[in-house]
């Protein structure tokens, strides 16, 4: 039974960021598609342009507009759509939403909220209300008391017992939840609790209980289900994002399982949800006392993986109860005969493992705890915990070879680093288990279920068996076989038994493969078919497993195949640009007749949803997997280009063992990959790049950098926490450098390479066929090279560059597709200072802004470059940069809020975790767009400025004038005060942090007395002094908006002096024409 | 000597040998594996359950005496085997007092268990049985094989070969059923229960509900007793070996006391109604088939275990389908037009499974509550 909608907006979750990442992408998409069946007419709001979901073909209109309730009204004004969906944005939607409904907005233009109604999210969002709403069924929470200050959080605390928990309402992945052990840390915690929200829970704390969460759908008859139920490896305590997580749950008997599942039903039909929901419990290892901790009522990235993990499609079944479905009306996505109203049942284990990222921050906390740090997982499916654990902790792709086999340095106290986890948690635990530490001692140290711990030893056990062997012809086939079940790869095995060595181990790994082949001893293809094989499926939706003995489905694929190689987990640097690149690919295979395969298991992505494809295997990008695959599908051929580094990584290897890469020749990804091989090729073809060189003594090192002079970049090729790459502008930093990368050797050299300053970064983005170009989009930064290209506001097309470095790009660009004899997508980077072009960086592959260009040139770059891959002809478009008639900007989101002391700096490692990506009718109010996008706002009253060195100094005074003339009150630290005055600005002086004068730059910041601060540091190096740290961490704390580079600081400035918000233009995407 | 890795259970460092053992289905597909409960030969009629918890409550549970459980759920042992404490006269955590099941296959058995509750593991549960188990099988495969060719006679082999056999061709029932009259709690309302292989808790559920349980033998001259409802329960094997059952239900459907069937009684009703029951290809074993009651919108998801079914379309006219299959529109229940009588083939009681239609117990107890009413008053 449909109910009569025409015209749905759609919310999206706006730039990833730690929390709130790609599943949102995936569950708008679904949204998109299921709204789509019903010819229901779609406005999407989302100024993520990496995203699948603001591609043509899934939503009628896109507008890439900030989630905020003032864009929103202003597209509801203009589109005046009938309904409304909240659910599929992640918090930033249904947030945006509760403020439109407080504003009466709905009601204003008479739109339906479809699914849940809002005053049952606001019943699940106030804690108050939902500990109300949940009692009244006699449904346990934590014991909690609300509080709205900081005294009254210490009079609560002390009534239930230290330690307790404090949650703020509102909360997106725990932020500005923490554990407090005493007055003190609650103190500290509530005060930065409130500068976000302005209620607080403070809680019994439950640490050491299981945590289990379940994902319920319910609809409009009241019929429910629950779809997944998950375990989360680490008991309560460690926020679920952060934790590894197994559906379905392991160790919950039948009475527990289906108790909690009835709470569940009890608790979705109490709230009213209609739609998908997300509840997670609390339950007591030692009785069946649970607490309900908190019911998320909307697409969650728990409701993405338990998508993935069941093949049940949660965000598209929602939609459609949205628009009035029973789940009974609906058809199951899989076997497509029986009924949407199941429960699946799943015949292997799911193992959800988190990403971290925290050594791209500089003093960053590693612990993990109830707030989220983590910025991607993977999931992997296996017919053992074991195997799945360690199929799982490959895929992270930090160069770990599952739960053994590590090349970690040891921990230096093991049983503190096992009550107090880090993101290396896992293999502490590994490492005590070698280290015979007992199961329950490590128990009691972590609380982690005994079950677990038990199947980790497991593997301990078998590794120590394997080692006792020293040739693989003389392991029992019967222990090869269980090692393979238990999730050892071909590498481990080498490493075990072989006892290989690093320069042999990429041999030996595959003479282990050849001979357990030799064996009979393969992995068996099984599909993910929801209902353990009891109905026949067509499901193409695949694993591979050592766990069985028979494929599910038959050999070859009957037409010929493509494998598209897909980008793993999200992680700085990779993201949901790569998955959009991934499923173009895979579209485009598909529209050329061909049968699209594609490896992936990323759970956030639309690539791994299994309607993109004819086959998907969610397993492994290792050569060990991908060989597998290849030899069971005999592929036409293998793209490696679209899916970023890891891919890529693997093309020269692929093609070692014969497998047939598609596009540009793996010898010249090699040739551009490695430095020295590339560095004579320039040299060679008399493209300029900048002085650079590979040293391995400390000596080598002073001796070149008199040379060239300071500053200069190095890069360690062995990377200690503190000493990744960096620019060094004094020989004190540079003999501070090296004194933390200690391990400068032959083995592990540097490269020094000269840094040319104020020199602008220009990009190209290009399609080149036999080396001929064929398609390209040339975009410059805001910022001056130095800061990475990921954190880089970029504009497109470039609007303050010559014609001559244009002209320049190109031709270079020319040179090198030739040189390489490129066939696909690429990406250069080139510095440029006075028309003086050099080149700092190719990659021959799709690059982080190729959906970004795409989009805003309306020509698909990933399109024509696969068309090139599978040896279509493709013509040159007849579209240039210079038929434009607007201008996209693309600004990085970063997630410093959630990385406690972290410093919110930007240098050559790349720190964001998102974009967004808008177009303006000029640079003024794309700017405008963009960083409204990504969380700034425009001041209202004041504004904090601290300046830096002479040059950035200069570099604001035009903007700061400005901010005089709009009437905004300034205040500037001493120097920068005294610099203003001297130009004739109106500032008053804010004291350092370390000083007792008022106004103190911190006080003006926590008491929220100015609404923006600029501070940019003294140079480019890290080693901040502590007073500009406060200053920034502090902003970041206390949810102040913070600019740290002085040319973006600039440009915001100049565009929200010149524009108004009433300015700003709603036009949807199709509303911008080229020429 | 060379290193055997089947000697080893992981984990607990302990060598024991592991036997290897064969499942033979009577197709001659073979199945390799080792064994982790009696080391013993068995013959039975090979089933699969789809459900990813509760071996303990499938295991003892009556209704699946003569068959070789195969779990489709490939971990397992997890949490080991509960408790064995008495509660009212009944195993607080089993589904009666044994375990029911020839055979255990699974496909990764987990040798060393973790629960609070738990009092042994799996393996020495199913030792002290003396019931084979068996892991290392792709049971994935196994499971689809018995998809397409449908439930049939198995065996496990250790070493000798023995004979198939069809626990069909038995009368499993009073293999099961309870041999004298006895009585739980003192509530309000009697109820007489035809124990075909009752699961407890039918028992638990209706005790909750201020009842006196009176448990008869599944041929018991039901004529001379006094109750206030009567209830068929679940049971194995196929529902016309119980003639006697039969006949006495079609005696109480005679009178007006209030009636409900669950499973095995599901189908004994709908025979002693005029109705048929058949076999269906390899049944439905699971915690996850969807149920509709018939001309509305309300669906559940519920427990089951059978291999027979009611056909639909051989109800007489006092009779239509209570619930319905959603996915194969097979017969979920009956109910009768105008008596206070009606049966369901799922389990409402649970255990295992989810616990959706419990509110079937409130129907009847409120069917004995009204039938009383109308007695007084009339």
């Amino acid at each position: 039974m449909k109910e009569s909608v025409e015209k749905v907006i759609v919310l999206g979750s706006g730039a990833l960021k730690i929390g709130e990442a790609g599943e949102f992408d995936y569950s708008g998409s679904q949204a998109l598609k299921a709204l789509r069946e019903e010819n229901i007419k779609t406005v999407l709001i989302n100024p993520n342009i990496a995203t699948v979901q603001t591609s043509e073909e899934l939503a009628d209109k896109i507008y890439f507009l900030p989630v905020t309730p003032y864009f929103v009204e202003e597209v509801i004004k203009k589109e005046k759509p009938d309904g409304i969906l909240l659910a599929f944005g992640g918090q930033t939607a249904l947030n945006c939403g509760i403020d439109l409904y407080k504003k009466n907005v709905f009601e204003k233009y008479n739109i339906r909220v479809l699914g849940t109604p809002i005053q049952s999210i606001i019943d699940t969002e106030d804690r108050d209300l939902f500990i109300k709403k949940l009692t009244e069924i006699n449904v346990l929470t934590p014991r909690s008391v609300a509080v709205g200050k900081v005294e009254d959080a210490i009079i609560a605390a002390e009534s239930l017992g230290y330690p307790v928990i404090i949650r703020s309402a509102y909360s997106l992945g725990g932020q500005g939840s923490a554990f407090c052990k005493n007055k003190e840390e609650l103190h500290e915690m509530t005060s930065r609790a409130f500068s976000y929200s302005g209620q607080i829970l403070v809680e019994e704390s439950l640490k050491g209980w299981k945590e289990v969460e379940y994902e319920v759908v319910r609809d409009r008859y009241d019929n429910c289900i629950t779809v997944c139920n998950m375990e989360n490896f680490d008991p309560l305590g460690i926020h679920t994002g952060e934790s590894i997580v197994v559906a379905p749950s392991q160790t919950l008997t039948n009475t527990e399982y289906h108790k909690l599942r009835e709470l569940s039903i009890k608790v979705i039909r109490h709230i009213g949800i209609i739609g998908e929901c997300n509840i997670q419990y609390a339950l007591d290892p030692n009785s069946e006392e649970y607490r309900v901790i908190e019911v998320n009522a909307r697409l969650s990235r728990s409701s993405a993986l338990a998508s993935k993990a069941t093949g049940y499609p949660l965000a598209f079944i929602a939609a459609k109860l949205g628009v009035g479905y029973g789940l009974h009306e609906l058809k199951n996505s899989i076997t497509k005969t029986t009924t949407a109203f199941f429960e699946p049942a799943l015949d292997y284990i799911v193992c959800k493992i988190p990403r971290w990222d925290l050594n791209k921050f500089d003093g960053v906390s590693h612990l993990i705890g109830s707030s989220m740090k983590s910025v991607g997982e993977v999931m992997s499916i296996g017919r053992t915990f074991e195997e799945a654990i360690q199929k799982g902790l490959r895929m992270i792709g930090q160069g770990m070879h599952g739960f053994v086999g590590n090349r970690i340095a040891g921990f230096e106290n093991i049983g503190n680093e096992l009550a107090q986890p880090t993101d290396m948690r896992i293999f502490v635990i590994a490492e005590a288990l070698e280290k015979k530490f007992s199961i329950d001692k490590i128990h009691e140290l972590t609380k982690i279920d005994k079950w677990f711990l038990y199947k980790l030893k497991n593997i301990i056990n078998l590794k120590e068996e394997l080692t006792k062997y020293n040739k693989i012809d003389k392991l029992p086939v019967d222990t090869l076989r269980e090692a393979k079940i238990l999730g050892f790869s071909d590498f481990q095995l080498a490493r075990f038994v072989m006892k290989s060595k690093v320069d042999q181990i990429a041999n030996d790994m595959i003479t282990v493969r050849e001979y357990r082949k030799s064996q009979g001893i393969l992995p068996a293809v099984k599909q993910i078919d929801t209902l353990a094989a009891e109905y026949p499926a067509q499901t193409n939706y695949l694993y591979l497993t050592y766990g069985g003995k028979e494929h599910d489905i038959d050999y070859p694929l009957s037409g010929k195949s493509i494998i598209v190689l897909g980008s793993g987990a999200y992680r700085i640097g990779s993201s949901v640009e790569f998955d959009w690149c991934s499923v173009n690919a895979l579209n485009t295979i598909n529209k050329n007749g061909y049968q699209s395969v594609m490896i992936n298991y990323n759970p956030e992505t639309v690539s791994t949803d299994y309607d993109i494809c004819d086959r998907l295997y969610f397993d492994e990008l290792s050569l060990e997997r991908v060989l597998d695959i290849t030899d069971l599908e005999s592929p036409e051929g293998v793209i490696v280009s679209t899916g970023g580094q890891i891919p890529n990584n693997l093309a020269i290897r692929l093609y070692e063992q014969n497998v047939k890469i598609l596009g540009t020749s793996p010898l010249s990804i090699d040739r551009a990959e490695n430095r020295h091989k590339f560095s004579s090729m320039l040299d060679n073809i008399g493209v300029d790049q900048p002085r650079w060189k590979e040293l391995t003594s400390t000596g080598d090192i002073h001796s070149f950098v008199d040379e060239i002079g300071f500053p200069v970049l190095v890069r360690p090729s062995y990377v200690l926490s503190g000493a990744a790459m960096n620019v060094v502008s004094n020989k004190d930093e540079l003999g501070h450098f090296l004194e933390m990368a200690s391990l400068v050797s032959k083995q592990y050299p540097v490269v020094v390479s000269e840094f040319i300053e104020n020199a602008k970064e220009i990009e190209i983005d290009a399609v080149a066929g036999s080396g001929e170009l064929i398609a390209y989009a040339i975009s410059e930064h805001v910022e001056f090279a130095g800061v990475h290209s990921g954190d880089a506001t970029m504009i497109f097309p470039p609007q303050k560059i010559y014609f001559e470095t244009i002209r320049r790009i190109k031709r270079i660009t020319r040179q090198i597709s030739k040189e390489l004899d490129i066939s696909g997508p690429f990406n250069i980077q080139f510095l440029a200072k006075d028309n003086d072009i050099k080149v700092i960086e190719c990659n021959l592959r799709a690059s982080r802004s190729m959906p970004f260009v795409s989009k805003v040139l309306k020509t698909n770059l990933i399109e024509m470059a696969t068309r090139v891959m599978l040896g279509e002809k493709v013509e040159k478009p007849n579209k240039s940069i210079f038929d434009l008639d607007y201008v996209g900007i693309k600004a990085p989101q970063f997630s410093f809020s959630r990385l406690q002391k972290a410093d919110p700096v930007l240098g050559v490692d790349m720190s964001s975790t998102g974009e967004v990506g808008c177009i303006g009718e000029d640079f003024y109010e794309g700017i405008l767009k963009s960083m409204l996008s990504v969380g700034y706002s425009i001041p209202r009253k004041a504004i904090l400025l601290s300046t830096g060195e002479p040059r950035s100094k200069v570099e604001l005074i035009e903007s700061a004038r400005e901010l005089n003339k709009k009437g905004y009150k300034l205040y500037a630290t001493r120097g920068t005060q005294k610099f203003l005055e001297t130009n004739g600005i109106e500032a008053e002086v804010a004291y350092w942090p370390d000083e007792k004068e008022t106004p103190n730059t911190i006080d003006l910041i926590r008491n929220k007395e100015v609404d923006l601060v600029i501070n940019i540091p003294k140079n480019l190096s890290k080693s901040e002094l502590e007073n500009d740290y406060s200053i920034r961490r502090n902003a970041v704390d206390f949810n102040v908006p913070l600019i740290t580079n002085a040319r973006l600081a600039s440009a915001f400035i100049l565009a929200f002096c010149k524009l108004d918000m009433s300015d700003i233009a709603i036009k949807s995407w199709d509303e911008y024409q080229t020429l | 000597m060379p290193y055997n890795f089947d000697k080893i259970v992981p984990g607990e460092g302990t060598r024991q040998i592991k036997q290897k053992v064969k499942l033979i289905l009577e197709d001659n597909t073979v199945f390799e594996g080792k064994s982790f409960g009696a080391e013993k030969a068995i013959s039975g009629e090979v089933v699969f359950n789809t459900a990813m918890t509760g071996y303990p409550e499938s295991l003892t549970d009556p209704s699946y005496k003569g068959q070789i459980l195969v779990l489709t759920y490939p971990l397992i042992g997890n949490y080991g085997a509960p408790r064995t404490e008495m509660e009212n006269n009944l195993h607080k955590f089993h589904e009666s007092g044994n375990i029911h099941i020839s055979g255990l296959v699974v496909s990764d058995y987990s040798f060393e268990y973790s629960h609070w509750n738990a009092e042994e593991s799996l393996a020495n549960w199913l030792k002290n049985n003396d019931i084979p188990g068996i892991y290392g099988i792709d049971t994935r495969a196994l499971t689809k094989r018995l998809r397409e060719k449908g439930t049939m006679p198995g065996k496990i082999i250790v070493d000798d070969d023995i004979p198939f056999y069809d626990p069909n061709d038995r009368n499993l029932v009073e293999e099961v059923s309870v041999k004298e009259k006895q009585i739980y709690g003192n509530g309000k309302y009697k109820i007489l229960l035809i124990d075909c292989g009752v699961k407890y808790n039918i028992i638990r559920s209706l005790l909750e509900r201020n009842t006196t349980v009176i448990r008869v033998p599944w041929d018991h001259d039901i004529s001379r007793e006094e109750y206030d409802g009567l209830f068929i329960t679940n049971g194995p094997g196929d529902p016309k070996q119980c003639r006697a059952t039969i006949e006495n239900i079609r005696k109480a459907f005679t009178a007006d006391k209030p009636i409900f069937g669950i499973c095995l009684g599901n189908q004994l009703m709908a025979l002693a109604s005029g109705a048929d029951t058949y076999k269906l290809k390899y049944g439905h074993r699971s915690h996850n088939q969807p149920v509709i009651r018939t001309g509305s919108n309300r669906a559940y998801i519920t427990s089951q275990n059978h291999g027979f079914a009611v056909d639909n379309k051989t109800l007489n006219n006092d009779w239509e389908p209570f619930f319905i299959n959603l996915n194969d529109e097979t017969n979920e229940g009956m109910i009768h037009k105008s008596k206070p009588f009606f049966s369901t083939q799922f389990h409402p009681e649970a255990s295992g499974g989810p616990t959706d239609t419990a509110f079937l117990f409130d129907k009847f107890i409120e069917n004995i509550e009204k039938h009383q009413s109308t007695i007084k008053k009339g």
